[in-house]
Formats: C-alpha cells, structure tokens, sequence
C-alpha cells in the first residue's frame, strides 16, 4: 500500500532536522494568557507580541467587548446554519451595514473568514473561459479561489506593471478578465503601484479586485486602504477584506458597487454552504468598524511606530523587506532557516514575539522575521523591542 | 514557424536557465533534469511569452512537462 504521507517526508525531515538543533519549535507557540493587544504571556514568560495583526489595538478595546457580550445575552453563541436560510440575523446585516458606510460602497458581503471571501468572490466571478490576471506573490487564499475556480490563471512577477500590460493585451479579444491585486503584501510589508496598475489592468478592459486586508483602518484618508491612498478605490470593482486584523475579530468581506452584486448571495458556494458568523462576533465587528472610521490619532501613532522601528533596525544593520517602511509590517530578511529559527529563538527569550515565515507563504524561498506594529504599542515599548533586536542580532551573529 | 524553428528559438531561451548544462532533449522534463523551481518557471515562461507574443496560462502549463510538450504547446498557440 502506498502510503499518502510519504509526499510529506521532506517537509517532515526538514522539521526534524531543525528540531534536533535543541531550538524551540517556532511553529508551536501557546499564548497562555493575553493580557492586551501588545502583551502575552508565553512560557509562563510575559512577552511583547510584534507579530500579530491586531494593527489598530481593537481586541481589547471596551465598547467591542461589551458589544459582543450583549449579543451572545441577546442572540446566543452562534446561528447553526447558513447566511442564506436560518444564519442572517439583525448583527449580520448591521455590520454589512457597517462596512458600506466605512467604504462608501453600495454593497457589502461577510464571509465567515478572509480566506473564504477571496476563495468565494474569485470562484465565482471568474468562471470558465474567462482570464484572471494576478501577481506571482499573492496570498494562499486568492490562489485557492483561482484554483477552485475554472477560470484561465496567467501570473504575472511582483509589482511588475509592464508584465501585467502585456499579459492582459494577449488575452484573446472578448474574453473577461479580472485582475487581482493586494494593497499591501504582507510578507516583506510592500503596497502595490496600484495607480498605475489600475489604470492599465481598466485600460485592457478587466474588471479589478484588491485584497486590502492589511491596510484596512490605516492606510488612506479614511483607513480605506492602498486603493483609496491613491486615489484610485473608485475604479476598484471588488475590495476584499477581513475582520481578523485591524477589526480584531474574525471574519471576511467584500464590498463593491457592482450594480448586480447582490446575486452572489445565490451562487457563492463558500458564502452559501457554510454557517455564518456567531452573533458575538459580527457584533464586535460592527462596533470595531465604526469606531475604526475616527481613529486618526491612533493611525498617526501606528505610522510613528512603524518609522521608528524600520529606521532603527535598519540602523542597526538587519535587512529589511523594503527600503522605506510602507505598512504596519516590516521584515526583517534572515540568511537562512537555521540562524531565522536562532534569532527568532533569542527574541522570544528577550520577551518578544514575531513571526517566523517559511516557504510557501514567502517569495522567492527566503526565510523572514515578520514584524507587524500594533496602534497600541507605546513609543517606549517600542524602544524595548529595538533593544532586544539588538542583543538578539549580535547574539546570533546576524549584524 | 515551423517545429524545428520553434525548437531552436525555444531552446536558445532555455540557455540562460539551464544552470547545469543538461543537453536538452524532447523528453527533458522542467521539474525534473532542467530543475526548474516556481520562480525559475515564471521567468522561463515569461520569456517565452514575450519571445512569441503568446500567453501561456497556469492551466495549460499544467499540461507541459517537458521540452517537447513545450514546442508542441507554442507551435499551437502560434496557430
């Protein structure tokens, strides 16, 4: 009998492998208690967290919680069915209610994760015949929809306007394109071109998605993300989004003014054939998106944060993912997994936490210390972090 | 274009990614004797994309595992 796991053992001896260096297993951390958006206890250790999507410090925030306690007094723990028969209660349509008012968008459509709004909305959109035209580093989920999808797939190199051009003017005439972009790339933290890039993917005729789910509440005039910074969020047909970052929930969205939008309720199989979000949650939700619409001091001080801590760590001599910071995320590139695993190790140690990040959710094979700053992170505990970064990378041996 | 021009045009853009020198045959497989990892595919196949003024997508790639298959693809796609 051939065994189905045997395509595993690779992955399985490379774990081995690192394991048997005596580090800690960087893929098995158990938070025991969270104390605030930016602290934890781990290993019985309190420790910063730099390495969460908690981007505006909503988890804790107390109009959220009480709202989420009032709704599981009010509704019960969860809905046991699908947002298209018994799982559409009144908190379900508050927050889609929600989110057209943050956006200024005519419709709005909740999933109950991100993963699953990218894998409904790019299945069924871009069906059989048609061509969906994406850059090579996008997120797992939006190849998973493409995947579950019919649709032609053409990938085009990263942020590359002029390779996206020409695909999209090879398509044969009369076929429906969709292109699909990310505000921000959350592994080396970079946004997208997306002025340029909108206005050529509109000039071949495709119909646009933009996954912003790490720049909802921060990036643009109104935290509306990449698209709106550029001046270009009209032109985007499909933004996708999610609750699990700057929202502090869990849950996935997406909002357009696609005049026949509403008919996807029908025919999204992942919106159709699942149970919708508990009522606690899409009230946190609703809540947290309100209140995210004036958050502009906390904005101004996540974006201090995220300079303060790329210059230092560029000052100290670490490689980062891009030259100037960009987003709430800042990579820190680490010569390979052995000395990422080591530096990821000493960190914890310190009383920091980050996000070690492997292949396959990296490009181009590289191993990174994912850094993701939190609105709630004071300037001095910032200053603390860029300490341990500093004994940390010379105890490793990385500056 | 002919097979054996597509061939040749085909295998001079194989050059620059054939990092050990395997002399290339119709059954040389990408994955296997060339060993093309994803990033090395997504050029190779850009630079053929841009050498024929073709598309290529995913799906048909799917299909193509060896040079041969790769000529026989663009003499196709070439119509």
């Amino acid at each position: 009998m051939a065994d189905l796991f045997s395509k595993f053992d690779g992955l399985i001896a490379q774990r081995e492998g690192l394991l048997a260096t005596g580090v800690t297993d960087p893929f098995s951390l158990v938070m025991e208690r969270v104390l605030s958006p930016t602290v934890a206890v781990c290993n019985g250790h309190e420790t910063i967290l730099l390495g969460t999507y908690n981007y505006m410090g909503m988890t804790f925030d107390p109009d959220v919680i009480e709202a989420g306690k009032q709704a599981l007094e009010d509704f019960g723990s969860g809905t046991t069915g699908s947002r298209v028969l018994n799982g559409t209660y009144a908190g379900h349509r508050a927050v889609e209610t929600a989110l057209k008012d943050f956006y200024a968008m005519d419709h709005a459509m909740v999933f109950s994760t991100g993963y699953q709004a990218n894998l409904g909305i790019i299945s069924t959109v871009a069906g059989k015949g048609d061509y969906i035209v994406l850059d090579i580093d996008s997120h797992a989920s939006i190849w998973d929809g493409c995947k579950l999808g019919d649709a032609e797939v053409v990938p085009f190199k990263h942020n590359d306007i002029s390779a996206m051009d020409k695909r999209l003017g090879r398509i044969p005439e009369g076929a429906g394109k969709l292109v699909i972009l990310e505000g921000v790339y959350s592994m080396l933290g970079d946004i997208a071109p997306l002025k340029e890039m909108v206005a050529v993917a509109k000039g071949h005729g495709a119909m646009v998605l933009v996954d912003e789910a790490h720049s909802m509440g921060f990036i643009g005039p109104n935290g509306r993300g990449v698209a709106e910074e550029q001046g270009v969020l009209d032109q985007v047909d499909f933004v996708i989004g999610t609750f699990s970052k700057s929202v502090g929930t869990v849950g996935g969205f997406c909002v357009s003014n696609h005049p026949k939008f509403e008919i996807l309720r029908l025919v999204c199989r992942p919106y159709v054939f699942t149970a919708s979000l508990p009522p606690s949650v899409v009230a946190t939700a609703a809540t947290s998106i309100r209140k995210l619409m004036d958050g502009n001091n906390k904005r101004a001080h996540l974006w201090e944060n995220s300079r303060t801590l790329h210059g230092a760590l560029k000052g100290l001599g670490f490689q980062l993912g891009t030259d100037h910071p960009q987003s709430a995320i800042i990579s820190v590139i680490m010569p390979d997994l052995e000395r990422g695993a080591a530096m990821w190790e000493a960190l914890l140690h310190e009383g920091l936490y980050v996000n070690l990040a492997r292949p396959p959710a990296t490009p181009a094979g590289m191993t990174l210390l994912r850094c993701s700053l939190c609105a709630e992170h004071t300037a001095e505990q910032v200053q603390t972090i860029i300490g341990m970064f500093d004994r940390a990378g010379r105890a490793i041996g990385i500056i | 274009m002919d097979r054996a021009a597509t061939a040749d045009r085909i295998a001079a853009l194989i050059a620059p990614f054939n990092k050990n020198g395997v002399a290339i045959e119709d059954s040389s497989s990408f994955a296997g004797d060339l060993e093309f990892d994803s990033l090395t595919v997504m050029d190779f196949v850009a630079a053929i994309e841009d050498e024929f003024d073709i598309i290529i997508s995913m799906n048909q790639q799917a299909e193509i595992e060896t040079y041969g298959q790769l000529v026989d693809a663009v003499v196709k796609l070439q119509g």
